[in-house]
């Protein structure tokens, strides 16, 4: 029982942080149609960046000042980079992306070499906030959760209640029609792509200290974030949240799940013997095919229902 | 049979077309001496004395087929069909451990095939692969089949790692080539011969993929890519003519891989990673997808740098990222492109009128080229050179990283050299407008 419970609070951060990424995702792809593959890189230059503030001015100082200056690191790639590829189609600024991951993850080992950054979880929030069967739960994932939250209820109120986010949701839909009111759909385009990229720094800087700040972090946690957008669905936020929540559980509930195929058919009789591939497949638990479920899942909602889980239509 | 109309008027259509690939006097002749080249070049770096090949230059010429395949094979999909695959290498690597599977069976005698028609078996293990995939993700097409791919990819990298039997977990398998069983009686113990094999496949392969786009599959492929609904409009279903072009792109993958295989005896996880998709992709499109021996161009480049520059530098990757983000926003078509676009003017007689601001570009282009160069290895050398315990030596003498004149130096090139450039890059673009203008109109007077 304590197990379910504390997987239960684990899977509700890490699927918090993954929506804190791709709920900035989900935006840039409904509205521009670029999926963009840079996205997790954006989040890993958030954890470097705010390594190196933490240093000099303090956590909470750099907890500010990292997802700016990713923002503007984001405006700069929509105006200088996206904007230009746009004029050879929709693959090139897909392509674009791609090699942007390439160029951010080697200009990152070089100005921060190839080892984890020692970057840890400031001391104000180093204690356990409460302890439930005997396990202690760190106050920094109450204050990821209580961050997390915050920016899905700021967020929301921005799109839903203020002019700008009534304008970015027309534009999400209808940029043509947008644009003809005399609203400037392209500067939409680099506000959204430069709010995407600072919700990726911010989580970057509260996820950087929760997993380990290392080169290695943007494909450890990219491929996750486009599965939780495509299972989500496009131009659905809601659905986004489902997703990454869900993703999350799966994560960490996969992890203390030690049955496996075989033990699911046991009780009709079924025994195996032999040493070769297919018993290997019946018998692998599920702990060590959890990494693997996102992408089955990913495949299979793909194919069966295109639009994802809430989507409004295809991708 | 009202739809069997159609796809010959298209086609004879297409062949008419100028753009279209078409075999002339030119094309078989550097076709020849791309061949001939690929035949005389370990004999350039043979040593007379000790009358050994360098092992280098044969494994590296080794790895330039084998990369030929796969990245015409990834073409088959990005260029001729419009699909950005994410999961190429999938094939490859499946081929690649089918072979070592092979060679195992082959080596023991329960399965005496020849070596030479080996890779045979690896590209349908690739096929088989494909047409199980290619099933799920041609359902799609533009960035729902990238996503679906890249989840392929992951699965079957998670899966590799993860089963022991075939794929031998994180150790891979590994087997020995010299099983004994060849059609024209060699052992394939030297590396030469084996690479005599690579290009025999590579050119066999080449070959069968330049057919394949002159059928009318081929032809509906780049129609699909081009005008999705027109195709639909014909009385095709563009889903089909998708996964018979991914299947049959798995299946040269798979050669490729098999070929892989039969060089290094031994297949891991690497062979099927993300990685190897995404160098796949790199050199498709730097070598240039609209033409068909682009990507092998592109194999050749990004291999030479891969094996030459790595050596020398900690970010060649810094590069090659760098020239593909430029070349994506700068030249859509690749070096392939580039080249081809300089055909009207040739045909003229007036490249000479270039050569002077060709000139005036590529000057400053080098400026701006040393400066961002100079930049990436003083802060590699910083940094990752610094934890290798490795100093930046130029000319012979040694670099201090951590002075401020290097830096300075580097920041002028750079930032010089891209004003300087962007300058005469205009003044170029004037010229090379003036010229097309003046070819068109000569045309139209014609």
């Amino acid at each position: 029982m304590e197990i379910v419970l504390v997987s239960l609070l684990n899977g509700l951060v890490y699927g918090m942080l993954l929506f804190m990424l791709a709920s900035g995702l989900t935006l840039i792809f409904s509205m521009m149609g670029v999926l963009n593959f840079a996205h997790a890189s954006v989040y890993m230059i958030g954890a470097y960046l705010a390594f190196t503030f933490s240093q000099f001015l303090g956590f909470f100082p750099a907890l500010i000042i990292a997802p700016i200056l990713c923002g503007l690191l984001g405006a700069a790639i929509e105006v200088w980079g996206l904007r230009r590829a746009h004029g050879n189609g929709h693959i090139a600024e897909l392509l674009f992306t791609f090699g942007l991951v390439f160029i951010i993850q080697r200009v990152v080992q070089m100005i921060w070499g190839m080892l984890p950054m020692p970057y840890r979880v400031p001391p104000l929030l180093d204690f356990p906030l409460f302890t439930f069967y005997g396990a202690h739960f760190p106050a920094y994932r109450g204050f990821m959760l209580l961050i997390s939250a915050g920016m899905l209820v700021a967020t929301w109120l921005l799109l839903k209640k203020t002019r700008v986010g009534l304008i970015i949701q027309a534009a999400l839909t209808q940029p043509q029609m947008v644009s003809a009111l005399g609203h400037n759909v392209p500067r939409v385009f680099t506000i959204v792509f430069a709010g995407g990229c600072a919700l990726a720094g911010l989580a970057g800087v509260i996820g950087g200290n929760y997993q380990t700040t290392e080169p290695g972090m943007a494909d450890a946690m990219g491929p996750i974030v486009f599965v939780v957008v495509v299972f989500g669905g496009l131009g659905s936020l809601m659905g986004c949240f489902i997703a990454s929540i869900l993703m999350g559980m799966i994560q960490t509930f996969a992890v203390v799940i030690n049955s496996s195929l075989l033990d699911l058919i046991k009780p009709l009789g079924v025994t195996l013997t032999g040493d070769n591939l297919f018993t290997e497949f019946m018998t692998v638990p599920v702990a060590r095919i959890g990494a693997l479920l996102p992408f089955a899942l990913m495949i299979l909602i793909l194919l069966f229902r295109p639009r994802g889980l809430m989507g409004t239509r295809d991708t | 049979m009202k739809t069997e109309k159609f796809p010959l008027a298209i086609s004879a259509q297409a062949i008419t077309r100028p753009g279209i690939p078409r075999a002339n006097s030119t094309q078989a002749w550097v076709w020849t001496v791309a061949l001939v080249a690929a035949i005389a070049m370990p004999w350039l770096f043979y040593n007379y004395t000790t009358h050994r090949h360098s092992g280098f230059v044969v494994s590296m010429l080794s790895q330039m087929g084998m990369m030929s395949v796969l990245a015409l094979s990834y073409n088959m999909l990005l260029g001729q069909a419009g699909l950005f695959s994410l999961c190429h290498a999938t094939f490859f690597g499946i081929g690649g451990y089918a072979t070592i599977h092979f060679l195992n069976l082959a080596g023991d005698g329960s399965f005496p095939l020849p070596l030479e028609l080996i890779p045979i078996l690896s590209g349908l293990a690739g096929l088989g692969l494909a047409i199980v995939f290619g099933y799920m993700a041609t359902k799609q097409r533009a960035t729902a089949f990238a996503m679906i791919t890249l989840g392929i990819g992951e699965l079957m990298t998670t899966a590799a790692l993860m089963f022991h039997h075939f794929f031998g977990g994180e150790g891979g398998v590994n087997s020995n080539r010299m099983i004994g069983h060849s059609l024209f009686g060699f052992k394939y113990g030297p590396a030469i011969q084996v690479y005599y094999l690579i290009v025999a496949w590579t050119v066999i392969s080449a070959l069968a993929m330049l057919f394949l786009t002159r059928t009318p599959l081929g032809r509906m492929a780049n129609a699909s890519r081009d005008n999705f609904e027109r195709v639909q409009f014909m009385g095709y279903d563009p889903r089909i003519v998708r996964f018979l072009q991914f299947a049959l792109s798995g299946f040269f993958a798979g050669i490729g891989g098999g070929l892989y295989a039969i060089t290094y005896e031994i297949v891991t996880f690497d062979a099927l990673a993300a990685p190897l998709s995404a160098n796949a992709l790199l050199m498709a499109y730097i070598g240039g997808t609209a033409a068909f021996g682009g990507p092998i161009l592109g194999a050749v480049l990004i291999t030479l740098l891969q094996s030459g520059v790595s050596l020398m530098s900690n970010s060649w990757l810094v590069y090659v990222g760098v020239l593909f983000i430029s070349m994506v926003i700068f030249a859509p078509n690749g070096i392939m492109g580039l080249v081809q676009a300089h055909g009207p003017i040739v045909r003229a007689g007036r490249f000479g009128r270039l050569l002077v601001p060709y000139v005036r570009v590529i000057v400053p282009g080098l400026v701006m080229m040393a400066g961002f160069v100079g930049m990436v290895e003083l802060a590699s050398f910083l940094t990752i050179g610094a934890a290798q315990g490795k100093t930046l030596v130029l000319f012979g003498s040694k670099i201090d990283v951590h002075a401020v004149l290097p830096w300075l130096a580097a920041l002028i090139c750079l930032a010089g050299g891209t004003l300087w450039f962007g300058v005469e890059a205009r003044s170029f673009r004037r010229v090379w407008d003036g010229l097309m203008g003046d070819l068109k109109s000569q045309r139209s007077a014609a």
